[in-house]
């Protein structure tokens, strides 16, 4: 018997797709050798409603801390919960998505535990005396297979990484007090500020379409924000030359230095593919590039090149792919 | 104000990288380096917060082998006080190990507010800032985009997905700085000459045995690349056509 813990991420009430995501890669690591999924999840009271969707993924246990106090992310509260419970349940791993709370949680828990852990990574796999895990690095020029011995391993799996699947499990809720009193946490939040609503997020998104210098204008990103609402599940990101001039909030970078992405299909308009750039994105499953200069280092990535004037190119791409989401 | 900021020495991001002989990790031999980007954040965040406060102290610590002496003098040469050098033969894989080197040696420094880049460019984990608070039991605040500091208490904005949360926090505390925040500053010819006065002090990392190890690097797998399908708006109908039928994404 070896279970596995899960960290099952919520936000302003709900389960966020990654939380699925790391039920899904927990399912997978327990079904090696027939154990148990145990999703831990914190909200506000209510929460305990959104359980069942854990069950659906593949958890057996849902443990549920609700608490008043919980409404907002409490790192200290959750990584308090999280390592008392893998304490008490000698777990052979404990699984978090490597989105902003879980790069945050992970460690804390890692550390309270005495133990290392793998951030990050994009697959694991059992071996005789641990966990290997790939993992990205060297400005996602690499990939490195990291070798854990301890226990339990600690792992945190890159957003979009892990498709979600339905491995319905009973999902049986159980009710979890919290590690700490949440009324004494130190780091309190004050506000949550929300991007811009309705749009998918550039980590979460299965389409990314991305935009460079070759736009020319800020105003042309419009053109680029038609073909992410023509596609209708696509987020907007941008490259660091185009958030430096101010043309696009960082927020929307993808890069070293900005955001990682890895979605099912990225397009990169006007994108002339600095290693900047392409240490963000390069995990794409199919990527797209649309740029004037057939030697620039974006088509040496990409599945799928066309050669010209993004301003030309973008807008009947967009017809098209409104023309084939009709068909659907 | 005391200040610490831990830093890391890494290769140029744009090197062109070979794996080692043995295939387990990459070959750093021959390559330039230089202090990790979110570093660089950090320093210049911790120098802004001390200039607008008129008083404190900045202190940067570096583990690894002498070379990383180099990213330490740069730090002092934007103007950090001094330099704290934990000497290993290289930097751990482990970033627990790094972090209960770190906490052991920052745990007396009566800091109020300990420093670190967001990840280093070649790990690209994020594990040791908050590793570090966890083991010096302090708060943490990581993905800090925009940070203030006033009578022993912080404010700061942390970069979520699609949102961003603004967190009060007591000092001393542990913050891993984002991108966006600062742009770090040039040393001045000054700032140099005056570095190469200022304390750096070298002993010994408390390491443990690592229990995570990089075991094989490769590079990604070849993709197709380069397929470009044609020119202009022309090329559109076979583009649709491809994400359909081959990527099957549309």
């Amino acid at each position: 018997m070896a279970n596995v813990l899960v960290f099952a991420e919520t936000r302003s009430g709900d389960l966020r797709k990654v939380a699925l995501e790391a039920v899904t890669a927990g399912r997978a690591l327990a079904d090696k050798d027939g154990g148990e999924v145990h999703a831990v999840m914190l909200g506000a009271p209510g929460i305990a409603s959104k359980a069942e969707q854990l069950g659906r993924h593949g958890a057996d246990v849902v443990l549920v801390v609700e608490h008043q106090a919980l409404a907002n992310h409490s790192a200290e509260v959750a990584a308090a919960t999280v390592a008392a419970r893998a304490k008490a349940g000698a777990y052979a791993a404990v699984v978090f998505s490597a989105s902003a709370q879980g790069k945050d949680l992970a460690p804390r828990v890692a550390a309270k535990l005495g133990v290392p852990m793998a951030a990050d990574v994009l697959s694991f796999e059992r071996t005789g005396t641990g966990i290997n895990a790939k993992h990205a690095g060297y400005a996602s020029k690499v990939v490195q297979t990291l070798t854990l011995s301890a226990q339990p391993a600690i792992l945190s799996v890159r957003p979009g990484a892990v498709a979600p699947a339905a491995t319905p499990k009973s999902g049986r809720v159980e009710s979890l007090a919290p590690a700490m009193d949440p009324g004494t946490a130190r780091v309190v939040v004050k506000e949550m500020v929300q991007g811009r609503s309705g749009k998918p997020d550039l980590g979460e998104a299965p389409v990314v379409v991305s935009g460079g210098r070759g736009l020319r204008a800020a105003e042309n990103f419009r053109l680029v924000e038609e073909l992410a609402d023509a596609f209708g599940n696509a987020a907007v990101g941008c490259t660091r030359a185009v958030a430096d001039d101010g043309w696009r909030p960082q927020s929307d970078q993808i890069g070293q230095t900005g955001r990682t992405v890895s979605p099912q299909l990225y397009v990169a308009v006007g994108i002339s593919g600095a290693i900047q750039h392409l240490a963000g994105m390069r995990t794409a499953k199919t990527i797209v590039a649309i740029n004037r200069d057939k030697e620039a280092p974006i088509f040496k990535v990409a599945d799928y090149g066309i050669v010209g004037d993004a301003l030309e190119i973008v807008p009947a791409l967009t017809a098209a792919v409104r023309e084939a989401k009709k068909g659907h | 104000m005391k200040i610490a900021v831990c830093i890391k020495r890494v290769p140029d991001m744009e090197s062109r990288f070979r794996i080692s002989s043995d295939g387990k990790v990459v070959d750093e031999t021959g390559l330039k380096f230089d202090m990790s980007d979110f570093d660089g954040y950090a320093v210049e965040v911790a120098l802004q917060i001390t200039e607008k406060l008129g008083q404190g102290e900045v202190v940067v610590v570096s583990l690894g082998p002498d070379a990383v002496q180099e990213a330490l003098r740069k730090a002092l040469s934007m103007g950090a006080a001094r330099a704290i050098h934990l000497k290993a033969d290289r930097v751990p894989s482990d970033g627990f190990a790094i972090a209960r080197a770190l906490a052991s040696e920052l745990k007396s420094g009566g800091f109020d507010l300990i420093m670190f880049g967001k990840h280093a460019m070649d790990t690209m984990s994020g594990v040791v800032g908050p590793m570090t608070a966890e083991l010096l039991g302090l708060p943490n605040v990581s993905a800090v985009s925009k940070l203030d500091v006033v009578q022993g208490r912080g404010t700061a904005r942390r970069e979520l997905e699609g949102a961003a949360e603004i967190v009060e926090f007591p000092l001393p505390a542990v913050v891993s700085i984002d991108e966006g925040i600062a742009r770090p500053r040039y040393p001045s010819l000054k700032g140099i000459m005056a570095a190469k006065k200022k304390p750096l002090e070298s002993k010994p990392a408390q390491l443990d045995a690592p229990r995570l190890e990089v075991t094989k690097t490769e590079l990604p797998p070849d993709r197709q690349g380069g397929r470009i399908i044609g020119e202009g708006a022309a090329a559109v109908p076979e583009l649709v056509r491809l994400l359909q039928t081959e990527a099957k994404v549309l």
